[in-house]
């Protein structure tokens, strides 16, 4: 071996090394928060958290609301965004994908994508809950919630649509199909995998969101459970965010075993999500 | 009056000019084989008839293009009928990620055919015809992308067919799959020149002497000799087209 490939080959070893360090920093760090979280909040998971509904006194406490709210506003933010959304990114990527306002929409979406959730509530606050006068309602909190998951949507439909190849394409107009005719029976039947994934994340990305339901006023103590689109509502990260801020030690075990909840949640959407995408694969191959 | 003719035709892509004044004139079923190195516009000249050039942005034609005498470019001219008249196979296999019988279907179904009898017998006389038929007649609903490369293309071909086209332009169609799928398309192109007109552009010479009637011989966007295969094959006018079919260069 000669000198020079000695040399290359400890820095190989020892590039190696260093990056499986920073790789297991950040793991363990996760670790820690997690093993915490499950150390405090376990033994308060029983039925009665589930099913109760908030109250002053923190074992009596449950998630109930929380839960219905998230229900109920993910049920509308889906009505909401979906069809905009898919039908926004087919649009971008079949049809206008050369014209300059097309390119226009592209990188302001693109921006948005990037924009702090908190600045969507701010302008559900002004647009939903003032000038529309929905007020603290579960509907301006599933437009605005809708406004921040569009560009996850548009975004990835696009991404599914130009994934799809144009051999598929070519095969479809070869047969005097017609744009429509291809788009609705060939390229978005074989993009329908990718795009079924974006969905499933940008509900797991709404579910999580804290900040832009504060902006517009969702309560964080609300003792029914909403029973239409107009009514006040909490959710998840609401009530975890109420419950940390309160001084007795009670509140912080019921946070923590909500914390266990919501990660469940996230945990089982987006593996939901990478099995959809997985077989999608294996069923397309092309 | 031929099948299919081009008059002093030209197409630019662009500033750059990809087929130099050819007229060329192809009659009623036969087989007609375009030949030529790659890049010589065979394939963009193959796609002028059925109007898949329209879906490339900046090419612009000159010239005339008909089909049984009717300029495919015209006024008048509806494209989407067009591609029904002159179907397209290929290079690589493309089916559907649907089932079988869905591939086959599809073009019956985009002209508005929902009636199930029709359907299922336009699918076993396409499949018959692309004798693919006796291989996959008990397994029509499993996915076209369980078959292998050669009964893949073989499913393109019962496709292009079931729309009943006049003339089937096939790309390469043969250039990625083994030398018995190759046989096997090579037999089928055979058989249906007795239904349909072909045009078949291939880089495999042996396989344009083999199930050709006639060769066009292209070099750098123009059509340099165009006779009987035979002639082309053994006793060609041209130097340059000598040069080539005997693999001096290309």
């Amino acid at each position: 071996m000669t000198p020079y490939l000695t040399k290359i080959k400890s820095r190989d070893k020892a590039f190696r090394i260093v990056a499986l360090c920073f790789t297991i920093f950040a793991l363990s760090i996760l670790l820690v928060l997690l093993v915490d979280i499950f150390w405090r909040g376990f033994g308060r998971l029983n039925w009665s958290f589930f099913a109760n509904l908030p109250s002053r006194k923190p074992e009596n406490s449950g998630i109930l609301t929380a839960i219905a709210g998230m229900m109920s506003l993910l049920f509308f933010t889906i009505i909401l965004a979906l069809p905009i959304g898919i039908l926004a990114g087919v649009y971008l990527q079949e049809y206008g994908h050369k014209s300059w306002y097309a390119k226009l929409v592209e990188i302001n979406i693109a921006n948005l994508a990037g924009v702090p959730s908190v600045i969507y509530g701010i302008l559900g606050l002004q647009l939903f809950v003032r000038m529309a006068e929905m007020g603290n309602s579960l509907l301006a909190g599933a437009f605005t919630l809708a406004l921040l998951i569009l560009p996850i949507i548009i975004v990835s439909t696009r991404e599914a649509i130009k994934a799809v190849p144009k051999t598929l394409r070519e095969a479809s107009y070869g047969m005097g199909a017609t744009k429509w005719q291809t788009t609705r029976r060939v390229v978005i039947p074989s993009a329908l995998g990718g795009i079924l994934t974006g969905i499933i994340l940008s509900i797991s990305r709404a579910i999580g969101e804290t900040a832009p339901l504060l902006v517009i006023g969702a309560l964080v103590y609300v003792p029914f459970i909403p029973e239409g689109p107009n009514d006040q509502f909490t959710t998840l990260p609401i009530q975890v965010f109420n419950w940390v801020s309160r001084p007795q030690a009670g509140f912080i075990i019921n946070a923590a075993a909500g914390i266990i909840i919501l990660l469940l949640i996230t945990f089982l959407l987006n593996g939901i999500a990478i099995y959809i995408r997985n077989k999608w694969y294996k069923k397309m191959r092309y | 009056m031929y099948t299919l003719e081009t008059i002093n035709a030209n197409l630019f892509y662009g500033e750059k000019q990809a087929l130099k004044d050819i007229s060329i004139g192809i009659e009623h079923n036969t087989v007609t084989a375009f030949i030529g190195p790659s890049g010589c516009g065979k394939s963009t000249f193959l796609r002028c008839f059925n109007r898949m050039n329209d879906l490339i942005d900046n090419t612009r034609i000159e010239g005339s293009y008909l089909l049984d005498g009717i300029d495919i470019y015209g006024k008048e001219a509806e494209v989407y009928d067009l591609r029904k008249k002159v179907g397209m196979v290929f290079q690589k296999p493309n089916p559907f990620p649907k089932s079988i019988f869905e591939n086959v279907v599809y073009g019956l179904k985009i002209n508005g055919i929902t009636d199930k009898n029709i359907l299922e017998e336009k699918a076993e006389t396409s499949l018959k015809n692309s004798a693919l038929w006796e291989e996959v007649k008990d397994n029509l609903h499993k996915s076209a992308l369980s078959l292998s490369g050669g009964q893949q293309q073989r499913l393109c071909i019962a496709r292009t067919l079931a729309v009943e086209p006049t003339v089937v332009l096939m790309d390469e169609p043969a250039s990625a799959l083994d030398p018995i799928s190759t046989a096997k398309i090579e037999d089928l192109i055979y058989e249906l020149k007795t239904k349909f007109t072909i045009v078949i552009v291939t880089h495999n010479m042996q396989q344009a002497a083999r199930v050709s009637d006639k060769t066009a011989f292209f070099y750098l966007g123009e059509l340099v000799e165009y006779d009987e295969t035979k002639k082309i094959f053994t006793n060609p006018e041209k130097e340059r087209t000598q040069n080539y079919v005997t693999g001096r260069f290309g």
